[in-house]
């Protein structure tokens, strides 16, 4: 059985233009230990996607239009918020892009490491104390112990993204959501904070969903991979299915402009074209202005995601079945 | 620490200066002969001439300068001409009375604005938050001296139930100086709150959209920890500078509160003395005032240091 | 990035007018102005008041200093719609000529700090070597408490409606310079502004076409604000008996001589009190109005 069910989830904004979609029947599953990764240009709805899963739109503005999440035999989008904060943390966890900013910069790395600890479980001041500096260890803090009791300005990005990790793990989750966890980090330490994500995939048994633009990223880290255009899943397929048969033309293109990991921050741009504006998007396909394979029928109708082979999807007509 | 404390200090330093410096020039401005405005119309010109042997006015400019510095390092901020009494010892006999007062106004000011503020911020759009920014805007522009008369005609006159005026200090009866001093404090706090209450709730709000107080609720700790302990830690920062300018408002407002409900405070003093052109008590009430002003200031920049960890340890 | 984002980013696009080009902007922000609901009500308050103290003569024939003595204390009523004061003084003309005089003494005040504090401002901002002087001035007037240094001025000046607009205005000025240095020093480092000092524009010209246009809106959010507290400060100072001395009606001394009538005449203090709420009340929704639409990243001064 699937740890995290997605199915036609839809999260509407209310704006002064009116309300808008944000995403739309947007469906996967995400097996137990998997890594799913999810790329798409800014403003694709992948942020959202993770933020709805998580239960973290201010509701107004944002709202559940349609469509529910299943994570571990209960319906999220059903749950009262109070039983919600009893998930975030410790059924799913969330790493954020801004390591910067994500940390409160008036209280200590250890405050904010314990407090989450105090929110999920019943330990001594003690236990609390060893499980942090256990965990600030395994995250690659040296001499943890006596870094508890600095704050965050005291310390460099990479080391502020392994607390985020370091807090996003206390409590053993078995979902962490990474939203662009190394952007606005340095190229050498990007690549050490994924190595350090996969390990601890590995060793506490937990599935990832990381979302990036990066499809350097993605190839170092995802088992599977959705892509997102315009607030809805354009293609689905493993890893090796998406470098070697990219089926929908966003997804060619994603990958003619493919930065490699040393190439830090290389937009998706080489596209020609941009996002249709969320308010005024076309009928039919919402690549087709974009689209060199455009053809009269992609204005019509939003295609359907179909299968192509095992696994593999795409929502284009003009994708050929292998 | 002990660094941070004392370059506040030495900042302070010039501005003090400069303050006794604007003092000492001010009262030289006067129009004319100060001795004769204050001897009268019907005043010989022996007695003039005693008057600015007195104040020491028939001295060159640069000897009465260093008279001025040479009594301030001393505490000897010359005689009222009004009380007869030292200028020192009248302004800190009094004192205590305004200080008092303040207090109690800067109580009213923080429950009120800090709690209609956080309210707002939290219900943003909602009526709740509209009635609050309402009743601020309202705060913000009743003069409190009106509102003080309207308070006196509505308690006092007809409903009996405080008194009209008058002043009985803590030390004496408690409960007389809350009698004394409720009608007057509350006309003091409106405007101060409603100031408060507009700048906590755009602060608040602010604060509510950082991303620290999404990795808080993401930590999935209970509301009312990312509320009170994430959020408010964080607001109350910018807040504490606006306490600083508060106590300096509600110490200028005093003026007219304290002569309007005849409270024999600093405010009093100043307004009787500016009345009666008593030079040397309008000189050296308004210096001791605003370096007193100036020190409060000083203790809300160190506080603001101790709370904010950035400055704490960027400045150790 | 939500669409919430988008559009608020697109709101801050907006704000942000390239200097210039000032002739559309300012239809378009009269334009948001006008939508603005609390600027609206602001400028229907403010101008009422404005109103009345323009036509004074007009609605409200009545000498305010003519005595009447058999008409002591009238209550409000149709013949006299304020009432009347100890002296039988219509207390109708006397609120009316109040406001005249509160309109031109805050317009004052508020011209006084656009001129000197704009100038003051701008050249600490500008000439890095005037800065530290200037502001060792200008701050220290500020650590006066803004009414103490203004009671001050006018006990050297002595009570009269000239001497207490240049009390406020000093005692405003040092705030409004403030506000006047923080842009200029921010438009100072500019590249368009460096670039016309590398083509070798001379500093007058600098200040004038390039960054004193686009210091304003800060400015006049600030004079907004600055035009109510010198109302207030007025009454406030005229109130103590420290402004306009009577028989010249203002608010502030209508109200302290209706003091010691208010159990028989309460009207004579409750009127003025509300045209000046009235007055205060516009002015601050105009300045919120005006700081909303000018300058959102401007929070609430005090």
């Amino acid at each position: 059985m699937s740890l995290l069910k997605v199915e036609g989830l839809t999260t509407a904004f209310k704006t002064s233009r009116g309300e808008i979609t944000a995403i739309e029947d947007v469906s996967f599953t995400l097996g137990e230990r998997e890594i799913l990764g999810i790329v798409g240009e800014s403003g694709s709805g992948k942020s959202v996607t993770a933020l709805t899963i998580m239960g973290l739109l201010p509701n107004p503005p944002a709202r559940v239009a349609s469509g529910e999440v299943r994570f571990d035999g209960k319906v999220l989008t059903r749950l009262s918020d109070t039983r919600m904060q009893k998930v975030r943390g410790s059924g799913i966890a969330m790493v954020f892009q801004e390591p910067m900013t994500s940390l409160n910069p008036v209280f200590t790395i250890g405050e904010q490491l314990m407090e989450t600890l105090r929110a999920h479980e019943r330990l001594s001041p003690r236990a609390q104390r060893e499980r942090a500096v256990e965990i600030l260890t395994r995250v690659g803090i040296p001499s943890a112990a006596q870094r508890l009791g600095d704050y965050p300005h005291q310390l460099s990005g990479g080391q502020r993204q392994r607390v985020m990790i370091a807090i996003a793990l206390s409590c053993r989750p078995r979902l962490l959501i990474a939203d662009e966890p190394t952007t606005a980090l340095d190229v050498t330490i990007q690549a050490q904070i994924l190595d350090l994500l996969m390990d601890l995939r590995d060793e506490f048994g937990m599935a990832i969903m990381i979302i990036t633009h990066n499809m350097g990223v993605i190839a170092q880290t995802a088992d599977r991979v959705l892509v997102m255009y315009a607030g809805r899943i354009v293609e689905e397929a493993p890893i090796e299915a998406l470098f070697e048969r990219p089926t929908h033309p966003y997804t060619r293109g994603l990958l003619e402009c493919v930065p490699s990991l040393d190439q830090d921050r290389a937009r998706l741009a080489a596209i020609p074209g941009t996002l249709p504006d969320p308010a005024r998007r076309p009928r039919g396909c919402r690549y087709a202005p974009r689209c060199a394979l455009r053809i009269e029928a992609c204005t019509t109708a939003i295609p359907p995601l179909l299968g192509i082979e095992a696994e593999h999807a795409a929502a284009c007509i003009r994708a050929i079945p292998a | 620490m002990t660094r941070l404390v004392l370059r506040r200090f030495a900042s302070a330093l010039p501005i003090l200066l400069m303050v006794s410096l604007i003092t000492f020039a001010l009262m030289r401005l006067v129009p004319g002969d100060p001795s004769a405005v204050i001897a009268g119309l019907s005043a010989t010109p022996e007695q003039i001439a005693a008057i600015r042997a007195d104040l020491g006015l028939d001295q060159p400019w640069p000897v009465q300068l260093w008279r001025w510095y040479a009594g301030l390092l001393h505490g000897d901020l010359g005689r009222s001409l009004l009380l007869g009494q030292p200028v020192v010892e009248a302004t800190f006999l009094r004192l205590p009375v305004t200080l008092a007062l303040s207090a109690y106004a800067l109580v009213i000011t923080l429950l009120f604005g800090l709690i209609a503020g956080i309210i707002a911020a939290l219900r943003q759009n909602s009526w709740v938050d509209q009635a609050a920014m309402l009743a601020a805007m309202l705060g913000i522009s009743v003069p409190s001296f009106w509102l003080g008369l309207l308070m006196i005609l509505l308690f006092a006159v007809n409903l009996h139930w405080l008194p009209t005026g008058g002043y009985i200090a803590f030390t004496d009866d408690p409960l007389g100086w809350l009698r004394t001093s409720t009608m007057p404090a509350i006309s003091l706090a409106l405007l101060q709150a409603g100031l408060l209450a507009r700048i906590t709730r755009s602060t608040m709000l602010e604060v509510l959209r950082q991303d620290y107080i999404r990795t808080a609720r993401a930590k999935g700790l209970p509301r009312h920890l990312v509320i009170f302990k994430h959020a408010l830690t964080n607001a109350l920062i910018p807040i504490t500078t606006v306490i600083g300018i508060t106590v300096s408002l509600l110490i200028s407002a005093s003026v007219v509160t304290e002569t309007l409900f005849s409270i024999p405070g600093i405010g009093q003093l100043l307004t009787q003395a500016v009345l009666n052109r008593d030079y040397p008590m309008v000189q050296g009430g308004l210096l001791i005032v605003t370096a007193l002003l100036v020190l409060v200031n000083l203790i809300v920049d160190i506080g603001y240091a101790l709370l904010d960890p950035r400055v704490r340890y960027d400045t150790a | 990035m939500t669409p919430l984002e988008v559009g608020a980013q697109a709101q801050g696009e907006a704000s942000a007018e390239a200097p210039g080009s000032r002739r559309r902007p300012f239809v378009a922000t009269l334009g948001r102005l006008l939508r603005h609901r609390l600027f609206l009500t602001g400028l229907c308050l403010f101008g009422i008041i404005v109103l009345a103290a323009a036509f004074a003569p007009i609605i409200a024939p009545e000498d305010p200093n003519r005595l009447a003595m058999r008409f002591k204390f009238l209550p409000p009523g149709a013949e006299y719609p304020f009432g009347t004061d100890n002296f039988g003084r219509s207390q109708w003309s006397r609120v009316i000529y109040g406001a005249q005089l509160s309109i031109a003494m805050g317009l004052a005040v508020v011209a006084l700090n656009a001129v000197f504090g704009t100038l003051i401002g701008a050249l600490a901002g500008y000439f890095r070597r005037l800065d530290d002087p200037i502001m060792r001035v200008n701050d220290a007037l500020m650590a006066f408490p803004a009414i103490l240094l203004a009671i001050g001025i006018t006990a050297v000046l002595g009570p009269s409606t000239i001497d207490a607009v240049i009390a406020l205005a000093i005692a405003y000025i040092p705030r409004t310079a403030r506000i006047v240095r923080a842009s200029v020093i921010v438009l100072r480092e500019m590249e368009y502004v460096q670039a016309a000092i590398a083509a070798g524009a001379g500093h007058w010209r600098i200040l004038r076409h390039h960054i004193l246009p686009n210091a304003m809106a800060p400015l006049i959010v600030q004079l907004s604000f600055l035009f109510a507290y010198a109302v207030l400060s007025e009454a406030t100072l005229s109130f103590l008996g420290l402004g306009a001395v009577p028989p010249t009606p203002t608010w502030g001394n209508i109200m302290a001589q209706g003091r010691q009538y208010m159990t028989e005449a309460p009207w004579i203090i409750t009127i003025p009190g509300v045209a000046l709420m009235i007055t205060v009340l516009g002015l601050n929704l105009l300045g919120d109005g005006l700081r909303d639409v000018l300058d959102p990243r401007l929070r609430v001064q005090p």
